[in-house]
């Protein structure tokens, strides 16, 4: 065995040992804190690339935890689906935490910042281990370890309101677990094993039973909560609202992303798609509500009068995309989907960042108050100007790139009328992405007179924030340029979701 | 009839015990305005949880999955939705940990666990 077979399993060990570190380093002196958490992110990113080009050179990368082997015990699978999604999520796991450091200074009081960063540590540990794991149960305990590191590092922004959010999320993060857990314990009573790839190979035998009609559906609500599908979305807006920057990027870019892998490992790799297209035909309805969620969160997030919230929503209907690959279920839309997840955690990433460095130093994200900011923040209003393009859909943006595949998908699979509302969710969002393009950027045209605002911001923002914010922006254009390097790895990635384990 | 209604219940009492638990710690969670009492539904809803595993884990006339000694034939329970419950169960009391810390904080801040009150506290800062 090479190093290159141990990664998969130090990714998970040595960010979990990093992150008590940060908190003994963190008692002596505060200061240690923030480089180790930025080491330990950079060491997983760089990981996640190395076992990235690994799958895709050598395949599948299987790993017995403990030396215990597979039915029994626990197995870490890295194939070509798994590794793309933990390349793209340690990516912005990455970005963040180079901008985090600023953002919590202001954000969150001196005496918490030891203990942010252990959760943010944990969090992304969490996240990294649900993508790995081939153990169905493990995928249950490694999603409640990145929960609860969530619920508490949301409520650890000053704003009182916070903690409300917090609770609600945590609320409906429970039963989400609840559920999840629920089905888990039907599959196991239909197959009697717990691992992914094992349960794959038994379940056709019993596709007809209840126990596995019902673990399907416990299954589906409970990551769809998760994964904050419409209309199972309330906890989101707030939780993304009210938490600190930096937080909410990781929230909105890591986690939703990595639920929604964890609903398409399960409904492709475990079920497969034998079973809900055939058996349990489930997509048809995906398909309606993720396009009832695309027009819904568009419509909602033109309605908000703050920025952050504005965004929350329409990460809402951004999700509705990626489940609307789901449900079409054919080669081109999947890969549309795949490329969405990527795209979306980029240019919903930029833009969040932006929208944290105008509170960083505006101190508000009420659009009303940010007439002009674009005077004073050229660069950050660009970057959110590029980003917001993206989410539009215009070419050649990744977003474009996204939503022609899926597009294209739905045409060939023949859902007209689907096809027709997903243009008209890219033409929604204009509304909102302008809304703010219009205040930043001719707002302070209009009302200079009255001097309305008194507040605006004085400068550009610092620079271990603004890098990250235009690297991502800039990502945005070139991975839609050079989108056909994504797809040599999202192709595969899709052939393995639909070839079943 | 009766054979109908024992097919339906009664020989799978141990999956309806844990429907109607489930159900009245969903009840409380969402229909409950204290927000004590809404985790307490919440920890209802995760017990029947796990009464569930550990009964789907019963063989009939099994005993504890313990090494006996060479030659002594004995049926096992199967061990593993136990152990398994385990780990739910420390899930579970970080859950609750957290959750009763953010109540305490929230009775800090606004004076009140009433969910509706709470609201209106809310609503007026």
């Amino acid at each position: 065995m090479t190093v290159i077979d141990h990664i998969p399993v130090l990714m998970i060990v040595i960010p979990i040992l990093a992150s008590l570190l940060t908190l003994l380093a963190g008692w002596y002196d505060r200061r240690f804190c923030y480089p180790i958490s930025l080491i330990t992110v950079l060491f997983q990113f760089g990981s996640a690339i190395a076992i990235l080009l690994h799958v895709m050179q050598e395949g599948t990368i299987r790993y017995s935890v403990g030396g215990w082997a597979p039915p029994l015990g626990i197995e870490l699978v890295v194939d070509g689906f798994n590794s793309y999604i933990l390349a793209a999520i340690m990516l912005l796991a990455a970005a963040t935490a180079v901008y985090a450091r600023r953002s919590v200074e202001t954000e969150i009081g001196p005496e918490k910042t030891v203990s942010f960063y252990v959760l943010f540590q944990l969090l992304i540990t969490g996240l990294v281990g649900m993508t790995i794991t081939g153990d169905i149960f493990n995928l249950y305990v490694f999603l409640e370890i990145s929960s609860i590191a969530a619920y508490t590092l949301i409520a650890s922004a000053r704003r009182p309101r916070a903690y409300v959010a917090s609770f609600n999320y945590l609320i409906l993060g429970s039963i989400a677990g609840g559920f999840i857990l629920l089905g888990i314990a039907n599959l196991y009573a239909a197959t009697g094993t717990l691992n992914m790839a094992d349960i794959a190979q038994l379940l056709p035998a019993s596709y007809g039973l209840a126990t596995v009609h019902a673990a399907f559906l416990f299954l589906v609500i409970g990551f769809s909560i998760k994964a904050a599908f419409f209309p199972l979305h309330l906890w989101l807006p707030d939780a993304y609202a009210e938490s600190p920057s930096a937080v909410t990027v990781l929230l909105s870019t890591v986690m939703a992303k990595v639920s929604i892998y964890a609903m398409f490992r399960i409904l492709f790799s475990v079920f497969t798609t034998a079973y809900i297209i055939d058996t349990f035909p489930v997509t048809g309805f995906i398909l309606f509500i993720a396009t009832v969620a695309i027009v819904a969160g568009a419509v909602l997030a033109i309605a908000q009068k703050d920025l952050k919230r504005m965004l929350a929503y329409s990460s809402v209907s951004q999700v509705g995309y990626i489940m609307f690959a789901l449900g079409v279920a054919n080669q081109i839309a999947l890969e549309g989907g795949l490329l969405h997840i990527l795209g979306h955690a980029v240019m919903k990433g930029c833009l969040f960042m932006v929208a944290g460095l105008i509170i960083y130093r505006m101190g508000t994200s009420r659009l009303s108050e940010l007439k002009g900011v674009a005077t004073t923040m050229p660069i950050s209003c660009a970057a959110f100007a590029l980003a917001g393009a993206s989410m539009i859909g215009i070419p050649p943006t990744i977003g474009f790139m996204s939503k022609y595949y899926l597009v294209l998908g739905a045409l060939e699979a023949g859902h007209w009328v689907y096809a027709a509302v997903l243009l008209l969710g890219s033409l929604l969002a204009v509304g909102y992405i302008w809304r703010f393009i219009e205040t930043a950027y001719f707002g302070g045209l209009h009302s200079d007179h009255n001097e309305a605002h008194p507040r605006t911001a004085a400068r550009e923002g610092p620079l271990s924030m603004l890098v990250p914010i235009v690297g991502l922006a800039l990502l945005c254009l070139f991975l839609g340029i050079f989108v056909e390097g994504v797809m040599e790895v999202v192709g595969p990635a899709v052939s393995i979701l639909l070839g079943g384990a | 009839m009766i054979e109908a209604f024992y097919e339906l219940f009664l020989s799978r009492y141990n999956y309806w015990m844990a429907i109607i638990l489930m159900l009245i710690g969903l009840y409380a969670l969402i229909a409950k305005q204290n927000l004590v009492k809404k985790l307490i539904g919440l920890n209802i809803f995760q017990t029947a949880i796990f009464l569930f595993y550990i009964s789907i884990g019963e063989v009939e006339g099994g005993t504890a999955p313990i090494y006996l000694p060479e030659g002594v034939d004995a049926l096992y329970v199967n061990p593993v939705p136990h152990v398994l419950m385990l780990t739910a169960i420390v899930v579970g009391v970080s859950v609750t940990a957290v959750a009763l810390s953010l109540i305490v904080r929230i009775y800090e801040e606004y004076g009140v666990i009433d969910e509706d009150e709470l609201m209106q506290a809310v609503r007026k800062r």
